[in-house]
């Protein structure tokens, strides 16, 4: 195994490369997102509950590789989109529902209480979330949105369908080069869990150090 | 704290990595290392099971109306099963080129006949028949594509589709060497991927490409060829007896007509194609 990883080192090496830069680019944009929707679903006006609602359900429903391809043979007759592209953009607004629904559930979390004390201060909605209700929902959702984080990097293979260079497109490539069928997926099991394993350790640390 | 545990955990799964591949390894070699193997299961069972394509017209297709594989493959296949052993049952088995030589190694099928060039590196992990069928490396381009051939690719920028574990994909390399490969899972998606502009051509042998272009008007095969791909047979190692069954029924079916009426039934109608050029 040690043979194969140094004979085609470059490889995987550009591999892990891409899927760092695809989840670390899925990763913002999708938090930024997901925020954007849980806000969109929560804020006193129902048209624009029913937008966030509306793209939470399909997004969410829709496999992810479908998406992706939605973008990849779809969307690129009409912008230029490679299969990185393509992958990342499937990757982020795939991830975007789960962690909008993730958040609303943080916020909804937070006592009724807190955010009627904040209106009754006379601060304005905006205001209300802002400072009284979203730092403490950011507390409860820390660990579900680790776990969202920890599928994003592993759903990052997707990419790998689309041409996206990623690390499970190498292992593709090299697996049927050399005929090693075992040791490429081995070697690329163990590059994502050198990203997965840390996140979710660093998750568990934020989770233990925000309990007290 | 933290970091000893992480590094501790990495470590475990590292180790457990390399037991598990060592154990596979074994068995994969055990379960191939009688001699003769397949050709003893076919006589025993009286099943061939050929690995085929389903995606690539004129040479294996499903058919979705009516569920069936299709193609000169598919009747070459039914063919020489009926010269290896006459009471066998054929069993077809859809792969790709990416998954076809791990499924014969691990013993799913008895042998492929999948548009499968015979190559010097896949001869070290598999048993060829003599050729059946000599295919050529060409490219397939959009309608309103400049390409003409294979020097207006080697460009920087120019990115050229091919399907993983075809060796078209590394031929490509020699030819256009300034240009990207872009592989994708199947022939299927690497056609979308040409429609939508994923890539300035797509590379493969003209046997699969003229089947693009019969169905689809949007694309064309330019250039020729600039390989010679001689498609074979391919059995897992050490089945001597089978490899020869399978010569011995291709020629029975040149010197008896059966070959000939094959090709022309499949290839006389492309155009474009000379069907007495890659049926030889």
């Amino acid at each position: 195994m040690w043979s194969l990883f140094t004979s085609h080192a470059s490889e995987f090496l550009t591999g892990f490369g891409w899927t760092i830069l695809s989840s670390v680019i899925a990763l913002i944009g999708s938090t930024i997102l997901g925020l954007g929707f849980a806000l969109l679903q929560i804020v006193p006006n129902r048209w624009a509950n029913l937008v966030g609602k509306i793209y939470i359900e399909i997004v969410r429903n829709i496999p992810l590789l479908v998406i992706t391809m939605f973008f990849y043979v779809v969307v690129a007759n009409i912008f230029k989109l490679n299969g990185f592209i393509s992958g990342t953009i499937g990757l982020t607004l795939y991830t975007s529902a789960f962690i909008a629904e993730t958040i609303r559930a943080g916020i909804n979390a937070v006592d009724s209480g807190q955010y009627e004390g904040g209106r009754a201060n006379g601060m304005s909605w905006w205001e209300t979330m802002r400072y009284i209700v979203l730092p403490q929902a950011i507390h409860l959702v820390i660990p579900p949105l680790g776990n969202q984080f920890v599928n994003l990097i592993k759903n990052s293979s997707v990419l790998a369908f689309v041409a996206g260079l990623d690390l499970m497109y190498q292992a593709n490539m090299i697996s049927q080069l050399t005929f090693d069928t075992f040791n490429p997926y081995i070697i690329v099991a163990i590059f994502y869990l050198m990203l997965t394993m840390p996140l979710s350790y660093y998750m568990r640390y934020l989770e233990e150090k925000n309990a007290h | 704290m933290q970091m000893k545990q992480v590094a501790g955990a990495a470590f475990s799964f590292f180790a457990a990595g390399l037991l598990m591949s060592g154990v596979t390894q074994t068995t994969v070699h055990a379960a191939s290392s009688d001699k003769n193997e397949t050709y003893e299961r076919i006589q025993k069972t009286h099943k061939m099971n050929w690995g085929v394509k389903g995606d690539t017209k004129l040479m294996g297709l499903m058919n979705i109306e009516s569920g069936k594989l299709e193609g000169f493959d598919i009747d070459m296949a039914k063919e020489i099963t009926k010269r290896v052993d006459p009471k066998a049952k054929v069993e077809l088995t859809q792969i790709t080129s990416g998954t076809r030589v791990p499924m014969l190694l691990n013993g799913n099928i008895d042998s492929i006949i999948a548009t499968m060039t015979i190559t010097p590196e896949r001869e070290k992990v598999v048993d060829f028949s003599e050729p059946y069928f000599n295919a050529g490396q060409s490219l397939l381009v959009k309608n309103s594509s400049d390409v003409k051939n294979i020097k207006d690719l080697d460009r920087k920028g120019a990115r050229i589709l091919g399907v993983q574990g075809s060796n078209s994909i590394e031929n490509v390399k020699k030819f256009a060497p300034k240009a990207r490969i872009v592989a994708l899972p199947d022939y299927a998606t690497a056609l979308t991927a040409l429609q939508s502009g994923q890539g300035d051509a797509l590379t493969t042998d003209n046997g699969i490409l003229y089947g693009m272009a019969v169905d689809n008007k949007g694309v064309k095969v330019v250039g020729g060829t600039f390989t010679t791909e001689p498609y074979g047979i391919a059995v897992d190692k050490d089945n001597p007896k089978l490899v020869k069954a399978i010569n011995d029924a291709v020629d029975d079916m040149k010197s008896d007509g059966t070959y000939d009426k094959l090709a022309k039934k499949w290839f006389n109608d492309v155009p474009g194609m000379d069907w007495k050029e890659v049926a030889k």
